[in-house]
């Protein structure tokens, strides 16, 4: 492949179709910048949702009676059930001690100790959390007396995460099929516009690939500096606005967003591999003549 | 006819070149040979109907006909931009079905196209047009360099190198397509409507530089309906009508021996006027 010409071809194509060559280049640019805000704000969101979905717990009372051997029995069921993430022993002194800080005058009033030991169990899968409860239920040993998951705390929180997950992710994919449909019309039409001489370079005994390449090449400039371009804006953005607000307010420094380098790597290798395929393929229904 | 084979003549002469390539070829294989060819299209509407011609090396074959007859067909077949519904079309002995889809582009590499709207490339100076079609067969630039410039004082445009297209008049435009068709000198040179666009004068001038072509050897078919030049050329004719051969002529008019007053006859025939008089 003679590189050099490809380029060259490229290059005098651009600059002799300005026009078209800059719709394509903002339509980049415009592109990457709504993905570029939205791809943290939706890994901020579902970070939060996660967040919050880690709190559903289940809560397995152990009677009075029970002796040491069968707590100790109880503790090796649930370890043994499936989508159990971790267990934790609390005895009534921790619970007594919790509860107390929690509300230290209602506490005052009591003489002696009400709260029974518990497992305190953190499931890995909080949508399955039901299949837990019901696996320590079955085992019927006789260390328990009750198994609880504050059903509707639990209810609650699954489904409210669930629609901002699915509400974030639907959106997310509404605006990556938009971009590239932008992205592809655009240079569908830069192209469309010099069917004629891809018709007349066939005419002359080209090869598709001699007339192709100069488009796609031409398509990873657009890509490129409509990339770079829309990587600058986000730039400026984070360093008047976030930056400063999250050094104010510990909120907005979400949890875990990806790093300013990663989003530049994948915003550029985005618009490059979408324009430039995109510059390949519509050429192709004016390359059957 | 050579294909896939790169010119490497650079340093000879264009005849010694045209010498030691006729020397290479078998000497009986026509250039050009339909053998039955019928090409209905897709609507019904029928392009050729059974047509065998033979055109050998060096010839120079006149295709007349009114529009419609089956002219633009006939070239589009040799270009394998259409493929025929029956028969068989052989350039240099080879049949053009076993030509694949990937090797169209190297079997233009050996005709020479000539259109009656020039088909250039709209944002491409005099000289890129005519190296576009060098830089296709991947010649070096030294050797484009070297013959565009030879190729365009051939067709006396030497002063307009740096010209883009719409900067020219038709005759020039159509001077730059022969001079793009022919700079890497190819076996066969295909002409539709050539002279279509252009006033009689200038004309004649295209024409002349397709026939000197023809004197380098080159086989040449034009597809036209100048019957000025075709009465001038006096060269083989192939008459054609309704997609039918109706003619084929060695040294021919365009429409046989027809004086004045026969033409008078027909053109009144076709009015619906009697043979003789005026209608009032």
């Amino acid at each position: 492949m003679r590189f050099g010409f490809f380029l060259r071809e490229a290059l005098r194509a651009m600059s002799r179709n300005a026009a078209p060559s800059l719709a394509a280049i903002v339509c980049v640019v415009l592109t990457a910048v709504v993905l570029g805000v939205f791809i943290p704000v939706v890994q901020a969101t579902t970070g939060t949702a996660n967040e919050v979905r880690g709190r559903v717990v289940v809560d397995v009372f152990i009677t009075e009676k029970a002796t040491d051997i069968q707590v100790n029995q109880l503790r090796e069921k649930i370890v043994g059930l499936p989508n159990v993430k971790g267990v934790k022993f609390i005895s009534k002194e921790d619970a007594l001690a919790r509860e107390r800080g929690r509300n230290p005058e209602a506490f005052e009033l009591l003489g002696t100790n009400p709260l029974p030991d518990s497992f305190r169990i953190t499931p890995e899968d909080p949508d399955g959390v039901a299949g837990v409860v019901r696996g320590v239920q079955a085992s019927g040993l006789p260390a328990i007396d009750e198994v609880r998951n504050r059903e509707q705390d639990t209810d609650k929180i699954l489904q409210a995460t669930g629609v901002v997950k699915g509400l974030t992710g639907g959106i997310a994919v509404l605006l990556i099929l938009a971009s590239i449909a932008l992205i592809a019309n655009t240079i569908r039409l830069s192209i469309f516009a010099r069917r004629r001489e891809v018709e007349v370079m066939k005419l002359v005994g080209a090869t598709n690939w001699f007339i192709r390449w100069p488009f796609v090449f031409e398509g990873v400039i657009v890509g490129f500096m409509g990339g770079v371009i829309a990587i600058l804006v986000l730039w400026i953005a984070k360093e008047t606005f976030i930056d400063p607000l999250s050094d104010r307010f510990a909120l907005i420094a979400a949890p875990d967003t990806i790093d300013f380098p990663a989003l530049v790597a994948v915003l550029l290798l985005a618009s490059i591999a979408v324009s430039a395929a995109g510059s390949g393929f519509t050429l192709r229904r004016f390359l059957r003549v | 006819m050579r294909y896939n084979v790169q010119t490497t003549m650079a340093t000879r002469t264009d005849q010694a070149a045209l010498r030691a390539r006729r020397g290479a070829r078998k000497p009986d294989v026509p250039v050009v040979e339909l053998k039955d060819v019928s090409k209905v299209y897709p609507g019904g509407s029928v392009g050729l109907e059974r047509v065998s011609i033979r055109v050998g090396r060096g010839e120079f074959l006149f295709l007349v006909g009114a529009t419609g007859c089956g002219k633009s067909t006939f070239i589009r077949l040799l270009l394998k931009e259409l493929e025929p519904s029956k028969g068989e079309v052989l350039i240099a002995g080879r049949p053009l079905s076993e030509v694949t889809r990937k090797k169209v582009p190297f079997l233009r590499r050996n005709m020479g196209v000539v259109f009656q709207d020039y088909k250039l490339l709209p944002n491409r100076t005099v000289y890129a047009n005519v190296a576009y079609s060098l830089e296709v067969i991947g010649e070096s630039r030294d050797s484009i360099r070297r013959k565009v410039p030879d190729i365009l004082n051939l067709v006396g445009l030497s002063t307009k190198l740096h010209n883009y297209p719409d900067q020219l008049s038709g005759g020039e435009q159509q001077r730059v397509s022969i001079a793009r068709a022919f700079v890497n000198h190819p076996p066969l040179l295909l002409a539709d409507e050539p002279t279509g666009n252009l006033d009689p004068e200038t004309s004649i001038g295209i024409m002349q530089l397709i026939y000197r072509i023809n004197r380098t050897g080159t086989t040449v078919i034009v597809a036209t309906h100048d019957r000025e030049m075709v009465d001038k050329m006096r060269r083989r004719v192939v008459e054609m009508e309704n997609g039918r051969v109706i003619r084929d002529q060695v040294s021919g008019l365009y429409r046989p021996d027809e004086s004045t007053t026969e033409f008078a006859v027909r053109l009144r025939g076709e009015l619906g006027i009697g043979p003789e008089g005026h209608p009032n």
